[in-house]
């Protein structure tokens, strides 16, 4: 039942991941990506985590994904927020059509 | 095909990627990272040299030989940076 | 039955080797230091498939993080001294004299058979040659440790691991002669997210190195690994100007700096002294002296991968006098 869960848990975070990937390759300019890449991501790293976490055979374990989640969620918001930064200030265009 | 076959070709790969790029490479900084990416293809050999089909347990000898090579490569690659650095820095003064 | 990894390897392959060739073709600097990151981060997985953790822990913190920051921290540096800083088209920053193209293409035909060669070499290799595990495994009682990878480094083969960290000494030795007296590049401005992040993220690190440093001995981790994760902390005060080096704290970094060799040589001689060779560790202490030597190293990798990249020795520039020369 457990191994169940994980793998649809799992594989929607996929989906998700690869919907940020798309984004990336296919929207115009370095916002628009950003925009993609850090909401789909972090919502497929969401669901990805919680999956293992159903996996995980100690409650240890389970503790210690729930924190490689939230460093990483909490790093690639900020990531997302320098990439942006910095694309701003060497003015990067934004595409208007 | 056997994770050592795929990786150790990878390996190959990448060193020889790595040593085009130190001969060609336009630039100081792009050389210094293709020297840099030699050594990961070289450690890629290594690891997958001390790779055993699992469950048995992977030579331990050649990982502390690849972890060794990882930080003498870190020192050198400051080195170079800071060569490179100075050098920009004198030309940068000679133009001026 | 094929494995279904088997695709996993293929894929996660073929991204190595098409990001090792798109972080040299790249033309833009920060984004060749970006694909070499990832691919960095790629190897560390792949090395994780291979049942390597330590190299991949160790590819990881100091190949790929520690790495990619002095990139980063020296592509700051050459368009700040070109003048080209905040500019959208920064490319080649220092670019050489220009190779010819038949020199290019004699080169590239010479690498292309030096790579085949290596690929013939691989394939003829005998597939499992003897190696040093049953060696290994047999003298691992008498190592102190449980872990077999830290069991070479600290003790089997101890003078490798001491000429590291000699090879990291000489390495700051040296950056700080290199850049005597050059002015540095204003630190970039990073903003509010960014120091907010860092107060977040410097409690996790410390005790993430910690325990690294301290699981070495019995599971995947070690004095490199923590050393590294550790040397992030320094790098997280310099970049917040949380901490700006001052000539007076020269002392203590130069301690730092040679207490891990320091250390490793002083156990190795008081071994030595009692009658034994230089590094067979009397196996009541094995565990005391190598997590002894292991801590003290720890500490002066982290120290001496924060300084190399920071750079410049902090020296004390009279107003005005910008010693570039």
């Amino acid at each position: 039942m457990q191994d169940v869960v994980a793998a649809v848990l799992i594989t929607t975070g996929t989906v998700f991941f690869i919907a940020g990937t798309v984004g990336l390759l296919r929207f115009p300019d370095i916002f628009c990506r950003l925009h993609a890449l850090t909401k789909a991501d972090g919502l497929g790293l969401a669901l990805i985590a919680l999956g293992v976490a159903f996996l995980a055979a100690t409650p240890g374990a389970v503790f210690r994904i729930v924190l490689i989640w939230f460093f990483v969620a909490a790093a690639s918001a900020t990531c997302g927020h320098l990439v942006a930064r910095y694309a701003r200030r060497s003015g990067a265009g934004v595409r208007h059509d | 095909m056997t994770p050592d076959l795929i990786y150790g070709l990878t390996g190959v790969a990448v060193f020889g990627i790595g040593l085009v790029g130190a001969l060609s490479a336009q630039d100081r900084l792009r050389r210094v990272l293709a020297l840099k990416l030699c050594s990961v293809g070289a450690g890629f050999l290594l690891v997958v040299g001390a790779w055993r089909e699992p469950p048995a347990a992977p030579d331990p000898v050649p990982h502390a030989l690849v972890i060794t090579g990882i930080v003498v490569m870190v020192s050198a690659t400051a080195v170079a940076l800071a060569l490179i650095r100075r050098l920009q820095t004198l030309e940068a003064t000679d133009e001026r | 039955m094929t494995d279904p990894l088997v695709i996993f390897d293929l894929l996660l392959a073929l991204a190595i080797v098409a990001l090792a060739a798109a972080s040299l073709s790249v033309r833009d600097l920060f984004s060749m230091i970006v694909l070499f990151i990832i691919f960095g981060l790629l190897s560390a997985l792949a090395w994780v498939r291979l049942s390597a953790p330590d190299v991949a822990l160790a590819e990881a913190a100091i190949g790929t993080g520690v790495t990619g920051a002095l990139l980063l921290k020296t592509l700051h540096h050459l368009r700040f001294a070109s003048g080209t800083l905040g500019q959208k088209a920064a490319y080649g920053v220092t670019p050489v004299a220009p190779v010819p193209m038949a020199v290019i293409m004699t080169n590239a035909v010479f690498c292309g058979l030096i790579t085949l060669g290596l690929v013939v070499a691989f394939l003829g290799a005998p597939a499992a040659g003897p190696g040093f595990d049953p060696l290994v495994a047999e003298a691992m009682p008498q190592s102190g440790v449980e872990h077999p990878v830290t069991g070479v480094l600290l003790n089997f083969r101890s003078y490798d691991t001491l000429m590291e960290v000699v090879v990291l000494l000489a390495a700051v030795v040296a950056v700080w002669q290199i850049e005597r007296g050059l002015s540095e590049a204003p630190a970039p401005a990073m903003g509010e997210v960014w120091q907010g992040f860092a107060r977040l993220a410097l409690p996790a690190i410390v005790v993430v190195g910690t325990y690294l440093l301290w699981v070495g001995a019995e599971a995947p981790g070690g004095a490199f690994q923590g050393g590294a994760v550790l040397a992030a902390v320094g790098l997280l005060l310099l970049l917040t100007r949380a901490y700006v080096p001052q000539p007076a704290h020269r002392g203590i970094a130069r301690g730092a700096f040679v207490l891990g060799t320091a250390a490793f040589a002083l156990v190795a001689l008081l071994v030595a002294s009692g009658g034994r060779v230089a590094f067979e560790y009397p196996l009541d202490h094995a565990k005391t002296l190598i997590l002894l030597i292991e801590g003290m190293v720890t500490i002066s990798i982290a120290v001496t991968l924060a300084a190399l990249f920071h750079g410049r020795e902090p020296v004390a520039l009279a107003k005005g006098d910008r010693n570039d020369t």
